[in-house]
């Protein structure tokens, strides 16, 4: 139980600095800690092999490539953009604490149970990858060409003239 | 031992968060990255419910979440790039032509 807290407070408080930051560094930052911690929970849940997916394709490739845009635009103050009114993020928040409420009384009605043992080998690189490339392999090869999609995709939408 | 309910909760209360974000914020790259971290409140629940059930496709859904997440990262920030340098600016309001 401690192990959980331990993660989960810097997890919180890290997750709302994505949201109180003014400058996208910061913002940027704080996501980069925020994974960190979910890895952990992560490894809590016996999910050992999407832990270090977490670390290594969002802590590591899709947070350097904000940070590589975020770098390269070379944002001056104007540019960041005002936030909204106050009143827009007022209404904002309180329809934020409507679809929390509405989750969270799933989750009670669902009610706490203790999670099961699970055997020896659960969430290793092993059990998944028999997994992937057996049941999900059609899904598994998708996602290739999907990557494949979105490199062209980024080269195209990101050069000035083809 | 956490019960699966704490998981389930902490699940709810990022998304809660990237939602305010996303819907609050006003410049194109936090409301990207509110949108990871509601992509990852959704593998939160995935995982948990696979530790529950003592199945693992829950890992499966994560790993395809994660690659999907990757690829939006990639081209989300190529039109980024563009709006940018077509348009010079980073706020949502001010990139409207279809809306008008």
């Amino acid at each position: 139980m401690a192990v959980f807290w331990i993660f989960t407070v810097p997890l919180i408080a890290s997750s709302l600095g994505v949201v109180v930051a003014k400058n996208p560094i910061t913002a940027a930052m704080s996501l980069v800690g925020a994974f960190f911690c979910l890895a952990g929970i992560y490894v809590l849940l016996t999910a050992h092999l999407v832990a270090f997916l977490q670390i290594l394709v969002y802590a590591g490739a899709i947070m350097v490539l904000f940070l590589f845009v975020i770098m390269l635009l070379s944002l001056q103050d104007e540019v960041l953009g005002v936030s909204r009114l106050k009143v827009m993020q007022g209404v904002g928040a309180v329809g934020c604490i409507g679809v929390f409420a509405v989750v969270y009384r799933a989750i009670l009605a669902s009610g706490g149970r203790y999670m099961p043992q699970v055997d020896e080998g659960y969430g290793t690189v092993k059990a998944v990858g028999r997994l992937l490339f057996t049941q999900y392999l059609l899904p598994f090869e998708a996602t290739s060409l999907l990557l494949l999609v979105a490199i062209v995709g980024a080269v195209v939408v990101a050069k000035q003239r083809i | 031992m956490v019960p699966s309910n704490y998981y389930l909760a902490l699940g709810a209360i990022l998304f809660t968060i990237g939602l305010f974000g996303v819907v609050t914020k006003r410049n194109i790259l936090i409301v990207f990255m509110c949108i990871e971290l509601m992509l990852n409140a959704a593998n939160l629940t995935f995982l948990t419910f696979a530790r529950q059930g003592g199945n693992m496709a829950g890992h499966a859904i994560a790993f395809f979440v994660i690659a999907v997440a990757a690829a939006e990262a990639a081209v989300g920030l190529a039109i980024v790039i563009a709006i940018y340098r077509t348009r010079g600016t980073l706020h949502m309001d001010e990139v409207k032509v279809l809306r008008d």
